[in-house]
């Protein structure tokens, strides 16, 4: 069941394409990571599927109906440019928030309660958004984001402006918002964030999604043949006259990364290192999400 | 529209809550009954007594410069030059030297006196000791034609016109110019004053949203159009309770003052200088004025300038208002509204200029083409309407002004939905015109 499909969006602005032909399928119940470099075009898709702004060309199916403005209070939004009133009250703002999404005055604060005691965070209810500090805001912000129960979550850099242990804090909720069955879209550079959190990534390059599948498949995908060897002994001369179908990536003390070139399995490479040497470990090298995207957006460059 | 309540609600209660609204408030009034009462209390408050030294050859002005309690006057019969040099010791305030009328004509007199002082006098003060010679002068001049004080008292008139307005049906009524002038001049001063404050809190209220960030957040959940006009019509709101509150205090602040600076019982005409004696002549009129004022009232068709009145107020507020916020949502700070402000404050500034010129001449073609184009219509008609311009004028007026908040709002709807989102560009109005264009 896919809770949200873009199909093949396009949106220009005045001066140049920021979208083009971008089809996508979030699944529901998952975490879908949405990766691009910067001026990738992530933050207009994310704006289109929020209606702040209208696509040129495509549609966009939400639970398979068109998007309407009834689906504003199923979707919740976390913007990377965020920020509050700061001369606001806030448990005011919160209602105010929330009241916003379609919350009646009275749900709305006995939810917020919940969350605020949650975050342990009741003895600000009173305090003007200027007296807290930037992490302080922006947990106040992340409640108010999901406040409504949202079916659709979508994060853009959720983690900027926390320390680490907010950070895991926040991850925390995010990953139990998804075992309550909340579909999520999370845009962001840190990779390892990514790696951690997603099911499911699409990266988008220069207007287009070059990059989209299950997380591990797309490892899958990438994999290759790279394998991380630890020996017993550091006596490695032996690498250095590898046969062809194998090749050194790179090699220290009593470790080494060999590649497979041709089609020969990995117990092959395996039998030919038991003839020279002790074996300790043999693993094969995955590619992080971090390559991966580098990779991918240096080939689409050329 | 649920939600443009809510917006309407937080723009109000955040702003009439703040503590620059309420101080704003209650000094606004002080500051008005200050202005007003500032006059009053300057002419009471002139009670420095002075002395003035008369020296007078003529023998003929002792009797008319009476002590006041501001003035006591000394009369010396010495020479002038012996005068002079006691004049130069003392710390006398002036010394008014009236020349032996033996030698010169009642008339050369009128510029034969001198008044030495020891630093320049004010126009006030000049006045008055001209005055009391003028008065002795006048007597001697009236006495030798023959004629006397009362004779021409008698022989005063004052005429006050009746405007009587015949229309085709040959119908009369009462009209009187000068009240509904008075009032519709201050009509269209009230709206210049409010769409210039109110305007631009808009726009503050704007570029608020937009620095703090929080406008993407908000704009996910209602549309920016109905952002932009729920922060309209709340900021006037909360124009309408500052007028309204000002209008009260004043009113009770200024009626407590004057009833107590103004206490009949304490007011003697003799006490009292030049500018003062003219409000008691008015107050002794007044029973006159104020019957006048009321059946003047009553010829003006009030309840129809009152309607009008709130028609191009609301109406003039919320076109300017929608470009107000369109430069908010299109600049990044405050110093960089300047560039967009020209065009919305010339026309506004031009129009109160128009408008005291046709009150001059309220069928004039600036007049005409004033009140009918929307950006300045809502200032001039105010001040035409006490002329009874033809009604289809009127009519294509206020409907040209519907027609141009429907325009400007949805231009400033497109600037808007696109600007709030803007960071860090510079923007000129050839970008605006792309936002506009933009779909």
């Amino acid at each position: 069941m896919k809770v949200l499909e873009i199909q093949s969006v396009s949106k220009s602005y005045s001066n140049h394409l920021a979208l083009d032909d971008v089809s996508l399928a979030v699944p529901e119940g998952k975490i879908f990571g949405l990766l691009g470099p910067n001026g990738a075009g992530k933050t207009s898709l994310i704006r289109i599927i929020n209606q702040i702004t209208m696509p040129d060309k495509g549609q966009i199916l939400f639970k398979g109906q068109k998007l309407n403005s009834e689906h504003i209070s199923q979707i919740g939004y976390l913007p990377e440019e965020r920020g509050l009133y700061k001369k606001m009250k806030v448990g005011e703002q919160a209602l105010y928030l929330a009241q916003l999404k379609g919350l009646t005055e009275k749900e709305a604060k006995t939810a917020l309660r919940k969350w605020f005691e949650r975050f342990e965070i009741t003895p600000w209810w009173n305090k003007k958004v200027e007296e807290l500090s930037k992490g302080m805001a922006q947990k106040v912000q992340f409640i108010t984001t999901v406040l409504h129960q949202p079916k659709l979550l979508i994060f853009d850099e959720p983690f900027s402006g926390f320390d680490p242990i907010n950070a895991s804090i926040i991850k925390d909720e995010i990953l139990r918002l998804k075992n309550q069955g909340t579909s999520i879209i999370f845009s962001t550079h840190r990779m390892e964030s990514v790696e951690e959190l997603c099911d499911h990534i699409a990266l988008i390059d220069q207007s287009k999604k070059i990059l989209d599948g299950p997380l591990n498949e797309i490892r899958e995908q990438y994999k290759q043949q790279i394998y991380q060897i630890d020996f017993s002994s550091t006596e490695l001369s032996f690498l250095n006259t590898l046969p062809e179908h194998l090749k050194l990536i790179k090699s220290s003390n009593n470790q080494a990364e060999i590649q497979i070139v041709d089609q020969s399995k990995a117990s092959d490479l395996i039998r030919f290192l038991l003839d020279k040497s002790d074996l300790k470990g043999f693993e094969e090298k995955v590619p992080t999400v971090n390559e991966i995207f580098i990779r991918t957006v240096k080939e689409n460059l050329s | 529209m649920n939600k443009i309540i809510l917006i309407i609600k937080r723009e109000y209660l955040s702003r009439v809550r703040k503590k620059s609204f309420i101080v704003m408030t209650i000094l606004g009034p002080v500051l008005m009954a200050s202005l007003m009462l500032t006059p009053l209390l300057m002419d009471s408050s002139d009670s420095e007594l002075r002395t003035v030294w008369l020296c007078d050859e003529s023998g003929l002005f002792e009797a008319e410069f009476n002590n006041t309690e501001a003035i006591r006057t000394k009369v010396f019969t010495e020479s002038v030059e012996q005068v002079k040099l006691l004049f130069n010791q003392s710390d006398a305030f002036t010394l008014v030297h009236i020349p032996d009328t033996s030698s010169i004509s009642i008339s050369d007199l009128e510029n034969n006196v001198n008044v030495y002082a020891h630093k320049p006098i004010s126009f006030a003060n000049k006045r008055l000791i001209s005055r009391n010679i003028e008065t002795v002068i006048e007597s001697i001049k009236l006495k030798n034609e023959g004629l006397t004080r009362e004779t021409i008292n008698k022989t005063r008139a004052s005429v006050s016109l009746n405007t009587i307005i015949l229309d085709n049906s040959g119908t009369e009524k009462l009209g009187s110019t000068e009240i509904a002038m008075g009032l519709s001049m201050a009509g269209g001063f009230l709206i210049y004053i409010f769409i210039f404050l109110y305007g631009a809190m808009v726009m503050r209220g704007v570029m608020e949203e937009k620095t703090s960030r929080i406008v993407e957040i908000i704009i996910s959940s209602v549309k920016p159009f109905q952002l932009m006009m729920g922060k309209i019509i709340g900021v006037a709101l909360v124009g309408f309770t500052q007028f309204a509150l000002w209008i009260l205090l004043t009113f009770v602040l200024s009626s407590l003052a004057t009833s107590y600076l103004m206490n009949p019982a304490e007011l003697n005409p003799t006490e009292l200088i030049d500018g003062a004696e003219l409000i008691l002549q008015e107050g002794a009129n007044e029973q006159n004025v104020l019957a006048s004022i009321l059946t003047e009232l009553q010829s003006i068709n009030l309840s129809f300038l009152l309607l009008m009145f709130l028609f191009y107020f609301v109406g003039g507020y919320l076109m300017y208002g929608s470009l107000f916020a369109a430069v908010g949502a299109a600049v990044d700070s405050e110093t960089d509204t300047q560039q967009f402000m020209l065009p919305i404050t010339i026309p506004l500034i031009f129009s109160f200029i128009a408008l005291q010129t046709i009150l001059e001449n309220p069928d004039s073609s600036l007049a005409f083409w004033c009140s009918i184009i929307p950006f300045t219509s809502p200032i001039v008609m105010m001040g035409r309407l006490p002329f009874d311009p033809p009604m289809w004028e009127i009519a294509l007026s206020m409907v040209l002004l519907i027609i141009g908040f429907i325009f400007t709002s949805w231009i400033a709807g497109r600037i808007y939905r696109v600007g709030i989102l803007m960071y860090g560009q510079k923007v000129s109005y050839k970008t605006l015109w792309k936002w506009i264009k933009q779909s």
